[in-house]
Formats: structure tokens, C-alpha cells, sequence
């Protein structure tokens, strides 16, 4: 059988994945195994121990159903890894984008269309717990867990991934162009960045609310609504969603002329991953200094019916299986500290130490304000 | 009210898909003459009507319409009415609106486009309907709204198509009246279209008999009764009695004794008796000596309201049909005499003509 | 018939207008009733403030006038470009006529999310016409960037509506008789006053039911407006999506709903009104109505309709081909291969060919529940011409032009307890396509059932056949082409739905709309060619139905 490019390419970075873990310095010499067998581990102890301290005479259902948003995703063979071992199936369900599928969810609390919400991040975790619509549930992974990622400290909501919103530019525009680079954000409302750049409605788009709460960390309440003004007199351009401003606008991808886009950290190594012949580097960069850091949380439901079947979920979720495989379906970093990166990531992702972050309680209490306030300065 | 205009034709050709629909036709109308165009479904009469209206381009020749050549000219510049078969009516607009249209977009001031839509329906004695819309009238009223809104803009030239067409036989006859009587007393050139032998031969000052896109004959009607040119037109002005026969010396051979056809080459031909050639004759009833004696059994009979037509089989040679006037019914199965008069039979010119297709 | 034949006709229209009746109830009523309760009583107690204060919020009336403007422009405009387009398909008889009436059909029923991307490369810097431009100008050529302007909302509502003025205006002037014209010319009409003072009086039925279809769909746009309009423009029914998908204001979201509805209803309300005022007036067979182009000007009508339907139509279809067979080293087959055998096993990514089986099943299913309630709705109405099974048929028609996340959220919200506890359902796709497709299925049937001689039905009863006998010995063979043709339609409109799919759709289930939608959402070249390809695919498909249905020659199908 023939193989096309995608194909060969993911096979390729499947088997680098493998051979990855014979150059890390850990005590197991195979990673495979090392994964299947933490995989194992926290499927079958975890839960196990979840069983006996809350709910002791009760069983997990036969299916775990997961509400999320569109952009999840995940190997099929990860999941099944985890029925294989639990007996549970699960049931995807995809709600429309993150904030969709957040209101969606709350609307239906009385009877929830399913056991656990994955994709809340923080610009909206404030919204989750505000309206209670999570139980609470440690997870003993969580000790792998980067400390700063865990919002909430009554672990209503459990942090799984990365994603951090950040500038994208188009590598060879910025080659052949006059103009280097933006250092950060003050550069681009400098003349010389005129009619480069393209973003997205934070009323709209998750990464545009990211961008926006970037703009407002940066120059602060007083400052972002005057860098704002800036933009549009420097001739910004808006787009509602992240695909039209990714493939309309950006020149790096499609047939757009901005060199400038908002889009992931994790965009560069997807270009290299999804290009159709080898790339020795990615076609796309990220701007470190406008990188603002996303944290997607997943929440078991309050009246679940399969409570158990998603605390195993949630543990298995924070598995160095399933976080391994979650770069590549999801375009995401993981959450989980012991989790080995792919190649293409370790090679063409940059994920800033340090990036903007503000309290997702402030966010919480002042989002609509400051959507509006930015609707009024940018849009009307 | 003015006068008609003399219309035309010389090679008109017009091509309706894949026929010549017209082919090659000269023709004209004197200024306030009433020519009837007869002819059967499909012989490009209508098409003949749309040409000079100027719906459909003619491909050769030339239209002429009081001097002025028509060639070229949108429907709206020609100055011509068409009364349209089925009568096409603005089913939106009231009678009045109707025959006030032309008028109208001849740009007249409301007040002559008043008097136009009154003279016209006087003209068609539907003064009263005037406010009526179209779908509540009957068919005959129709007609004469159709009627009236083609004389309203007083076109040099009237075209009716196919007028009487969908009406029943009594509306008919009153109408057929009608139209002479506005023929006359509008004095316009017209040229009427029709299948029906009847009707053309009412109405019309000549008729021009029309087969496969051409005109077969034209005369007046009594010229084209008593003298038919060929066994088609003779066909379709409804006689009868055309045979075949073979003629040698002047002298047609015809089963039912030898007629004398004087000048006539030798050779077979087509013979038509006019309805005058065969008579009935009682018991008794003297013949004349040129009339020749045929004898034969009656096959049919069919009531025609004030007489009965008879059809006899006289043994040899086809069935003759005549009409038997008297109170005297002749019962089927018994013999009838008949006289038949030579002078009366009219030799037809062969017949050539084929529709083509181009 | 006898009175008491009658009668018992009447009694069991009643019955048949039970089913269509109890649909809409459980499936738009209920669902979009519960919104509603839910926004304006979230406690239980009606609170009705809200909609006094949306309504007097000035941003609001901003959108509420955009919304009313553009819709109102759009159909002006839809009008403009598909009355001429109307004439020439109805009128002329011309090579490829057919497959040109079939292909104007395809832009109504493909969703703005696969169109949406092909308009901005056409209305954008790097378009033809700014190709054009710089090559006859140089470098000195103005550049034309319609992206984000109202102008690219007008561009793409005319493309996706055309069929709608071309269908219903071309259907009713296929069947006028083209001798009024002539009658008008011959009275000394130009063309122009011909047209003016008797086709279109004759044709203002059919007008005004496409314009007031067209408002209704352009009243409530929606992806038009959000990819094609920018983040400045909105629509109500963008407000109501932002509310409720963003902001989670439910009593905004259903103040907003409610003013849409009302919107809807009024614009539905005239609709009826002027189908009732039709005048009643002879049509003749549309074959005898065609004809070829005769004089030069015709043959120049005729191009330049076909160049705006090039234009307009077929180049952004065209563009999606055009980008699904392009790749890294120009044109070629990859992004086709890749969807077609690319299986990376993961969860969310579909194999196409389980994608179009999907769409397949759903859109099948959905043709199916939009038959059986739309054809017991139209005989109905044939058999019971009440106010009620009026009221039924402008009833099916409102989900239409109501918001597809108020339905989408209803579902949700309503049916999500015994004994209707449609949780997780795949049944919820094909019943939400349904709703979209029904309307559609009346429309086609009712105009033939009406066209059945009375006269038939009573011969059969005179003959000794039972009502159902009747129906099924008389009506049934009649009906039948038409029936195939509403379900080709139907299949169409289901295949190519998004709104209300992708809120009901399940994981495991997608369709090729929603397939495009995933595909479109993550970065990389190759998904990018790939959905593109899926849309062509999704293109083939439904042009495909349309282009089978149009052979049956009903003629009836997609008119209003």
C-alpha cells in the first residue's frame, strides 16, 4: 500500500517518539513501556483508591461520556488503551467551540449531557466555578502537574494542557522584508509594522480574548485601550474566528498578505508537521514577548451519572499516555511535567517560561468590561 | 375613422425551428380590403401574422405597410393590431384597462385614451362591461374585448387571428356579423386568419388559401368557390366530390359516363364537381339532355337542421353526397336518382407542392 | 363526491394534520419555547424589563437596523441580479440550460462555512479582478479589497439566494403565456413597458414570495455575516449567537430572539397575504414557452446573464476545486489522496468516506421524517383548505428564519428528560435537518396535490374506491415524481445543513459539513487542501441530488 505524505511524516514522528525516550536519562531504559506502564498504573491503582475513599460499594459505569469543544482530539488507539484497561468506553462529544460548549454545559446542568467538560480555559474557568457546575476531585497525578498550572484549589477543575496564545510571523516575510521582527508588542504600532498585522475578536475567539488580556498585562487598565487605537490607526486587521484569520489572512499559510497573526505557540511545529514535503525549519515563528498562557482545565460534573468512570478518565487524562499524545491531535503542551514532548515540538515549538498571565478570578470579574471597552475602541 | 393602408409581401421567409414556416410569399392587401388567409393547423398562418407584427424575423423579403417598409422595425413601431387566437388578455387589468393599453402607449392624454376606450367598446357593444375584470367574462366577451383593444390605437392594418376560434357555433354566427359590421365601418385594411372555410368566405373581400408556408390560391371568394385551383384548396373549402380521372380527347373518362372537358391535355387529372353538379330527381322529373343519369342505393343520411344530406352508392366510382331538401325522408337501402351536370365539374391542376425542411 | 365523502376527506385531513402539528410542537415550539422561559423567568416569574431595555439599548438598535437594511438591500439586489437570470432560464432555450438551472441550485444548499473562505480570496487583494487590474494598469492599478465590507455581506447573499428568485420566478414565468407580451408589443409597447405593465403584475406573486424568502434568509444570516462582514458587523441573529454562546445572557439572547421572531413572522405574514392575492390566469406548458435567443439582444441578454452567473456563481465553487487540487508543487491529486485514505486515527478526525456515509444516512433519514410530516401537511392542506392548515404551512416554514442556535440550545435544553430524553441521540441530527428540509417538501408537493383534477377523485370514488383507495390509486401516482423531487431537495438541503447539525451532532457522527468545520480548525496546509477537498466532495453531492431531481422535469422544486 502506498503511503502518502501525512501519513509517512506521522509514522515517522510516531517512531521518533518511540526512539525519543532511549535518549532520555530516566530510570526505565523503554519509554513505551515506561508509558504503558504509568498509563497502567494510574488507571489501575488511582481509581481504585478514588473508589474507596468516596463512593466504596459503587462501580463505574460501562461508558464515560466527554463533553468538549471542537478542537479536542486525541489517537484513538490512546483511548482505547484506556478502555482496554478499565472496561469503560468513552464517548467524545464535541459542543461547538470552548465557549459554547461551556455555556452549553451550564445551560444543561439540571441533566448534563454527560459525565466531564475538558476545555474550559482560564479566561473562562471563573465563569465554571462561579456557576458550580464541577465537583471537586483531586487527582493523585496531579503531583506530576506543574504547581502553577492548578487554578483552583478546591480541584473543581483540573488542569491538562498548555496552549499558549501567542504572535505568529511569517518566517520568510520577515527574511526578504526591510523590517525585522517584533521584539513585543510596543513595536507594532510603530509605522514600519503598518497593515502587517491580524487578529481576532476576543468577543468571538478564545485566542483574541488571550491576545487582549496579553495587550492589558502589558500596558496595564490605563494603557491598553491607547496601544489599541494605536493598531487601528496602524491599520489592524479583525477577523471573528481563528481559522480566518490563520488561513485568510496570514501570508505564511495562505493567501492573505499579514506577515503578523495571532494563533499558538504550537503553530510552528504543526506547519512542519502538516507540510507536505520535510522541512528542515518552520516555515512560521512565534514572538515570545506576546505570549499569553492558556490553560485548559477539564471538570467531572456535578450529577454526573458515571462519577467514577470520570474520576478514571480524569487521572488517565493526566497519564503521560494520553499527555504524550496530546501535542499532536490537540496542538497543545502538556500538563504533565514527566510527559516527553515530540520531536517536531522539541525542535520547532517555543514555549516561554514566562509568560503573561492574569488571575483568572480578575478575568472572570472583568471580561465583558473589557471586551466591551475594546469592542468600543477597535470596532465601532 | 381612417383608412386602411395597403400591405405588402414580397419572398417573405420565415423560419419557425426547424421549418420555413413562411417560404417565399408574395402577397398584398389593398388599402381597406379584408383578406382572409384559410388555411389548416400549421400552414404558417399564424406565423405569417407574427412576422408582420414583428414577433418573429422574417429571414428573406420585405413587409410594406403603406409605403413604408416594416423590415427591421420593433413591434411596438409598426403601427399594427393583432387580435391574438385565445385572445391573450391582460388577466390583471379590467376591460377598460384593456383596450385603453394601446392607446396608452401611444402616449395620448388621458381624455383621448378615454374616448378611444369608449369608442372601441361602443364599436363592440361592451359598453357596460367596461369596469368588469377579465375572468368574469364569457368567451364571446372575450372576443369582442380582444376585438376592441386590437382597433383602440386605429392601426393602419388589423390582423385577427383565428377570432372565432373557441367559441360555440351560435356565438359564432353572431359574431361573424360583428366583425363584418366593424369591418366596415372601420375601413381598415385586415387580414384575418382562419381555418375555417366559412368564416373566411363571410368576411373576407378575397382569401388567400394558404398550404405549407405558401399561398396555394387567391381570389375572391366566389372565384375560389366556383373555380378551385387544385384538389387541396377544393378540399378545404369543403367540396366533396373530387376523383381522379383520365381524360383523352377533351373527354374525362368518369364511371358515370363521359364528361366533356374541352381543352384539357390527356392524361389523368383530378376533377371536382361543384355542389350544383348533382341534383335529385323525383319520380318523374324531366332531366336536362347534357345532364347524365346516376342511379344508386342510399348508404347514410345525416340530419343538417333544414335539410338532410344524403350519401348514395351509385356502384361504380366513389359515394356522392347530396342535399335532399323536401319533407320526403328516402329511407336507407332504397334507390335514389340523380342528375349530374358536366358543366359543373372543373378540372384542378396537379399539385406539387411538399413541406420542406431546410 | 357526496357531502358526507366529503366530509369524512375533511375528517381525515384534520387527522393528518395531527403528525406535521405534533412535530412542531415537540421539535420547535417546545425547544424554542423553553429558551424563552428560560431567558424571561429564569426564577420562575415572568420578567419582562429585558425587553424593553434591549430595545431601547441603542448598540442594539444599531444591529437591528444593519440587520433590516442589509436584509433589505440583499433582497433588492438578489432581485435585480436573478429576475434577469429568471427570464433566461424560463424563457430561453439554450445548450446546458438544464444543467445551469441544476448548478444555480447549488450555492443555496451548501453551508457559508465551506463558501465563506472562497468569497474572501475572491473579494480580497489577491483576487482575479486585482490580477486583472495590475496587468492592465501596472503597478499603478488601484487595489480592490472588499474583505470585511458590507459589500462582501450583498456579493454573497445574492450568490447564495439567486436559485431562490431564479426558481420561484422562473417557475410561475415558464408557465405564462408569452403572447401577453407580444399583445403588449404589438399595442405599441417597448420591451421595457411590456415587461413593466404586464409580466410583472403577473409575475408580482412569485416576486414578492422570493423576496420575501430571500429577506428571511438574509434578515437571519448569520456565517455570511461573521466570516464575510467582520468583527464590526453584526446581525441579530449574530447578537443572539454571541449571547448566548459568549456571554451565556440568556434574557438578552431571548429578547433578541423574540425581536427576530417577530421579524419573521411579519415578513411570512405578507408572504401569505400575496399568495392569496394571486390572480388567477391562464399558464400554458413551460416546454411551449422556450425558445431560442432570436435577435442579437436576446443573444447579448443571454451572455451577460451567463456571465454573472460565471461570476457570481460558479467562480467561488470553483475556487474550492481550484484549492483542493492545489499543493506544495502546484496542482495535483495529494489533498484528494489524503482524504481519502488518510486514517490518523484519532478521535475527532474523520475518514471521508465515513463522513459522507454519515451525511449520507443523516440526510436520507432527514428526507424521510421531511416527507412523511410535509407530505401529510400538504395533503392536508389540499383536502382542508382551513385557516388552520394555513396556519400549519406558514408554521413549518418559521424554522426557517429562526435562530439556529436558539433551536440548537432548545434541544438541548428541552428534550433532555423522559419520556423525551433524546440525550446523545443521533436521532436529533436527521429531526433538526428535518425541520430545515420540511418546508421545502410543502412547497413542492402542495402546488401538484392542488393541481389534481377534482374530478379524478370523484370518478375513482363513483367507481366504488374507498378515501384511501383514492389517495393511493389517484393522488399517489401523481404525486409521486413530485415526492421524488421534494426528497432529492430535501436530501440537498440536509446534506449541506451546518447551523443546527453541528449542535446536535455527535463525535462519532459527523457529517462532511462538520467534518469541513474540524478540519478547517486546526493548523496546517494539508487540513486546509484537505477541506477544501471534502467541500468539493460535499459539492459533488448535493449537486448531484439536485442534478438527478432536476430531470424529473416537476418544475416545482425550490419554488415558494
Amino acid at each position: 500500500m502506498r503511503m502518502t505524505r501525512p501519513i509517512a511524516l506521522i509514522a515517522a514522528l510516531a517512531m521518533t517518539l518511540a526512539a525519543c525516550g532511549d535518549d532520555v536519562a530516566e530510570p526505565d531504559p523503554d519509554i513505551n513501556d515506561q508509558v504503558d506502564d504509568d498509563g497502567d498504573e494510574a488507571i489501575a491503582d488511582e481509581p481504585d483508591d478514588a473508589t474507596d475513599d468516596a463512593t466504596v460499594d459503587e462501580e463505574p459505569g460501562d461508558t464515560v461520556t466527554l463533553l468538549t469543544h471542537d478542537s479536542f482530539d486525541v489517537s484513538e488507539d490512546v483511548l482505547d488503551a484506556f478502555t482496554d484497561d478499565t472496561g469503560i468506553d468513552v464517548e467524545v462529544v464535541p459542543l461547538g467551540d470552548a465557549g459554547t460548549a461551556l455555556n452549553q454545559t451550564i445551560l444543561t446542568a439540571d441533566a448534563p449531557q454527560g459525565d466531564l467538560l475538558f476545555g474550559v480555559d482560564n479566561t473562562f474557568l471563573s465563569r465554571a466555578l462561579d456557576e458550580d457546575i464541577f465537583a471537586a476531585y483531586e487527582s493523585p497525578a496531579l503531583e506530576d502537574v506543574d504547581p502553577d498550572l492548578i487554578l483552583d484549589d478546591e480541584h473543581r477543575a483540573t488542569p491538562i494542557d498548555r496552549g499558549d496564545v501567542c504572535l505568529n510571523y511569517d518566517v520568510a516575510y520577515f527574511d526578504d522584508a526591510d523590517v525585522d521582527v517584533p521584539d513585543g508588542l510596543d513595536d507594532l504600532t510603530d509605522p514600519a509594522y503598518q497593515g502587517l498585522l491580524g487578529v481576532t475578536n476576543p468577543a468571538t475567539s478564545s485566542p483574541g480574548l488571550a491576545f487582549l488580556l496579553a495587550t492589558i498585562e502589558t500596558f496595564g487598565e490605563d494603557g491598553y485601550l491607547d496601544f489599541w487605537e494605536q493598531l487601528v490607526d496602524n491599520d489592524v486587521i479583525v477577523t471573528d474566528g481563528w481559522s480566518e484569520v490563520y488561513y485568510d489572512e496570514f501570508s505564511a499559510t495562505g493567501e492573505g498578505d499579514r506577515p503578523l497573526v495571532v494563533s499558538y505557540a504550537s503553530s510552528p511545529p504543526a506547519e512542519v508537521l502538516f507540510a507536505e514535503d520535510e522541512l528542515d525549519e518552520a516555515p512560521t515563528g512565534v514572538i515570545e514577548a506576546s505570549c499569553f498562557r492558556q490553560i485548559e482545565f477539564v471538570g467531572i460534573l456535578d450529577g454526573a451519572e458515571n462519577p467514577v468512570g470520570a474520576e478514571r478518565l480524569v487521572d488517565f487524562m493526566l497519564s503521560e499516555t494520553f499527555q504524550e499524545d496530546i501535542p499532536l491531535t490537540m496542538f497543545v503542551f502538556p500538563a504533565n511535567q514527566q510527559a516527553q514532548l515530540p520531536e517536531v515540538f522539541e525542535e520547532f515549538a517555543v514555549l516561554p517560561d514566562d509568560p503573561l498571565e492574569i488571575d483568572h478570578e480578575v478575568i472572570g470579574e472583568r471580561r465583558e468590561e473589557w471586551i466591551e471597552a475594546w469592542t468600543s475602541t477597535v470596532l465601532r | 375613422m381612417p383608412h386602411g393602408a395597403p400591405l405588402e409581401l414580397t419572398g417573405v421567409t420565415v423560419t419557425y425551428g426547424p421549418y420555413d414556416a413562411v417560404r417565399d410569399l408574395d402577397l398584398r392587401a389593398n388599402a381597406g380590403e379584408v383578406l382572409c388567409v384559410l388555411g389548416p393547423s400549421g400552414c404558417g398562418k399564424s406565423t405569417l401574422l407574427r412576422a408582420v407584427a414583428g414577433l418573429e424575423p422574417s429571414r428573406t423579403g420585405t413587409i410594406r405597410l403603406d409605403d413604408r417598409q416594416l423590415d427591421g422595425l420593433r413591434p411596438d413601431q409598426r403601427d399594427v393590431g393583432l387580435m391574438f387566437q385565445d385572445h391573450a388578455l391582460f388577466p390583471h387589468r379590467t376591460v377598460a384597462d384593456n383596450v385603453a393599453f394601446g392607446p396608452r402607449m401611444r402616449g395620448l392624454d388621458r381624455r383621448s385614451v378615454a374616448d378611444r376606450v369608449d369608442d372601441a367598446l361602443r364599436l363592440v357593444d361592451l359598453t357596460d362591461l367596461a369596469g368588469r375584470r377579465i375572468t368574469e367574462l364569457s368567451g364571446g366577451e372575450q372576443q369582442r374585448v380582444a376585438l376592441a383593444r386590437a382597433v383602440a390605437p386605429r392601426p393602419k392594418l388589423l390582423m385577427l387571428d383565428e377570432p372565432l376560434g373557441s367559441l360555440d357555433r351560435a356565438l359564432q354566427a353572431r359574431l361573424l356579423d360583428d366583425l363584418t359590421r366593424v369591418f366596415s365601418e372601420l375601413g381598415t385594411t385586415v387580414l384575418h386568419v382562419t381555418h375555417d372555410q366559412q368564416e373566411a368566405l363571410a368576411v373576407a373581400d378575397r382569401v388567400a388559401v394558404m398550404r405549407a408556408g405558401r399561398v396555394e390560391q387567391l381570389g375572391s371568394p366566389d372565384e375560389l368557390w366556383r373555380g378551385p385551383r387544385t384538389a387541396f384548396v377544393a378540399r378545404f373549402l369543403g367540396l366533396e366530390h373530387v376523383v381522379r380521372l383520365t381524360v383523352r380527347d377533351g373527354v374525362a373518362d368518369s364511371p358515370w359516363g363521359p364528361l366533356a372537358v374541352p381543352g384539357t391535355r390527356d392524361g389523368d387529372h383530378d376533377v371536382v364537381l361543384l355542389p350544383e353538379a348533382l341534383r335529385v330527381i323525383d319520380a318523374g322529373e324531366p332531366r336536362r339532355d347534357d345532364e347524365l343519369a346516376v342511379t344508386g342505393r342510399i348508404v347514410g343520411r345525416r340530419f343538417a337542421g333544414d335539410h338532410l344530406r344524403v350519401t348514395v352508392d351509385p356502384g361504380t366510382g366513389p359515394t356522392l353526397t347530396v342535399p335532399v331538401w323536401r319533407g320526403s325522408v328516402p329511407e336507407p337501402g332504397s334507390d335514389l336518382e340523380l342528375a349530374l351536370d358536366p358543366q359543373a365539374a372543373r378540372i384542378l391542376e396537379p399539385e406539387t407542392t411538399t413541406r420542406s425542411t431546410r | 363526491m357526496s357531502a358526507t365523502g366529503r366530509r369524512q376527506r375533511r375528517g381525515a385531513g384534520l387527522a393528518l394534520l395531527a403528525v406535521p402539528v405534533v412535530f412542531l410542537a415537540i421539535f420547535f415550539v417546545w425547544p424554542v419555547g423553553t429558551i424563552f422561559a428560560t431567558g424571561f423567568a429564569p426564577d420562575g416569574d415572568l420578567e419582562l424589563g429585558v425587553v424593553g431595555r434591549v430595545i431601547g439599548d441603542p448598540a442594539v438598535r444599531s444591529v437591528a437596523w444593519f440587520t433590516l437594511w442589509q436584509a433589505a438591500a440583499s433582497t433588492a439586489l438578489t432581485l435585480l441580479v436573478g429576475l434577469p437570470g429568471a427570464y433566461a432560464l424560463a424563457r430561453m432555450e439554450f445548450r446546458g440550460r438544464s444543467l445551469l438551472q441544476a448548478g444555480v441550485t447549488i450555492p443555496f444548499v451548501l453551508p457559508t462555512v465551506v463558501v465563506g473562505s472562497a468569497f474572501l480570496a475572491l473579494l480580497g487583494p489577491r483576487s482575479p479582478i486585482n490580477t486583472a487590474l495590475t496587468t492592465v494598469l501596472g503597478d499603478a492599478a488601484p487595489t480592490l479589497d472588499l474583505r470585511r465590507t458590507v459589500v462582501a455581506i450583498l456579493v454573497a447573499h445574492v450568490f447564495f439566494n439567486y436559485a431562490v428568485v431564479v426558481r420561484t420566478v422562473g417557475g410561475l414565468w415558464s408557465l405564462l403565456d408569452p403572447r401577453l407580451e407580444d399583445a403588449a408589443r404589438v399595442l405599441g409597447a417597448s420591451r421595457w413597458r411590456a415587461f413593466r405593465e404586464v409580466s410583472l403584475p403577473l409575475l408580482r406573486p412569485a416576486i414578492a414570495s422570493a423576496a420575501a424568502i430571500v429577506f428571511l434568509f438574509t434578515f437571519t444570516s448569520f456565517g455570511v455575516v461573521l466570516i464575510l462582514g467582520g468583527p464590526g458587523r453584526a446581525t441579530i441573529e449574530v447578537e443572539i449567537h454571541r449571547a448566548t454562546t459568549q456571554l451565556l445572557d440568556l434574557p438578552l439572547a431571548s429578547a433578541l430572539a423574540v425581536l427576530q421572531l417577530i421579524a419573521v413572522l411579519a415578513s411570512l405574514l405578507v408572504y401569505g397575504r400575496l399568495q392569496r392575492r394571486a390572480p388567477t390566469q391562464p399558464l400554458v406548458g413551460a416546454t411551449t414557452t422556450r425558445r431560442p435567443p432570436r435577435s442579437a439582444g436576446e443573444r447579448w441578454f443571454l451572455r451577460g446573464n451567463l456571465v454573472v452567473v460565471a461570476a457570481l456563481l460558479a467562480s467561488p465553487l470553483l475556487v474550492l476545486v481550484e484549492r483542493s487540487l492545489t499543493t506544495a508543487d502546484g496542482y495535483g491529486l495529494a489533498n484528494w489522496r489524503a482524504l481519502l485514505t488518510d486514517d490518523r486515527a484519532t478521535v475527532l478526525a474523520v475518514p471521508a468516506g465515513e463522513a459522507v456515509r454519515n451525511s449520507l444516512l443523516f440526510g436520507l433519514s432527514a428526507t424521510l421524517i421531511a416527507l412523511v410530516v410535509g407530505g401529510l401537511a400538504a395533503t392536508a392542506a389540499t383536502s382542508r383548505d382551513g385557516r388552520l392548515s394555513r396556519i400549519v404551512d406558514r408554521g413549518l416554514m418559521v424554522p426557517l428564519g429562526t435562530s439556529a442556535v436558539t433551536i440548537g440550545f432548545g434541544f438541548l435544553i428541552a428534550l433532555d428528560r423522559p419520556p423525551l430524553d433524546l440525550r446523545g441521540s443521533p436521532l436529533l441530527v436527521p429531526i433538526a435537518q428535518a425541520l430545515i428540509a420540511t418546508p421545502f417538501v410543502v412547497r413542492t408537493l402542495l402546488p401538484v396535490l392542488r393541481s389534481i383534477d377534482e374530478r379524478l377523485r370523484d370518478a375513482a370514488a363513483v367507481l366504488g374506491a374507498s378515501p384511501r383507495r383514492i389517495w393511493r390509486e389517484v393522488d399517489l401516482p401523481i404525486v409521486g415524481r413530485a415526492a421524488l423531487v421534494a426528497a432529492g431537495f430535501s436530501f440537498a438541503i440536509a446534506v449541506g445543513e451546518f447551523g443546527a447539525t453541528v449542535f446536535v451532532a455527535r463525535a462519532n457522527l459527523p457529517t462532511m459539513p462538520v467534518a469541513i468545520f474540524r478540519l478547517l480548525g486546526r493548523p496546517g496546509v494539508a487540513n486546509f487542501g484537505q477541506a477544501m477537498a471534502m467541500s468539493t466532495l460535499l459539492m459533488v453531492v448535493t449537486a448531484s441530488a439536485i442534478l438527478a431531481i432536476d430531470r424529473l422535469r416537476v418544475g416545482q422544486v425550490g419554488r415558494f
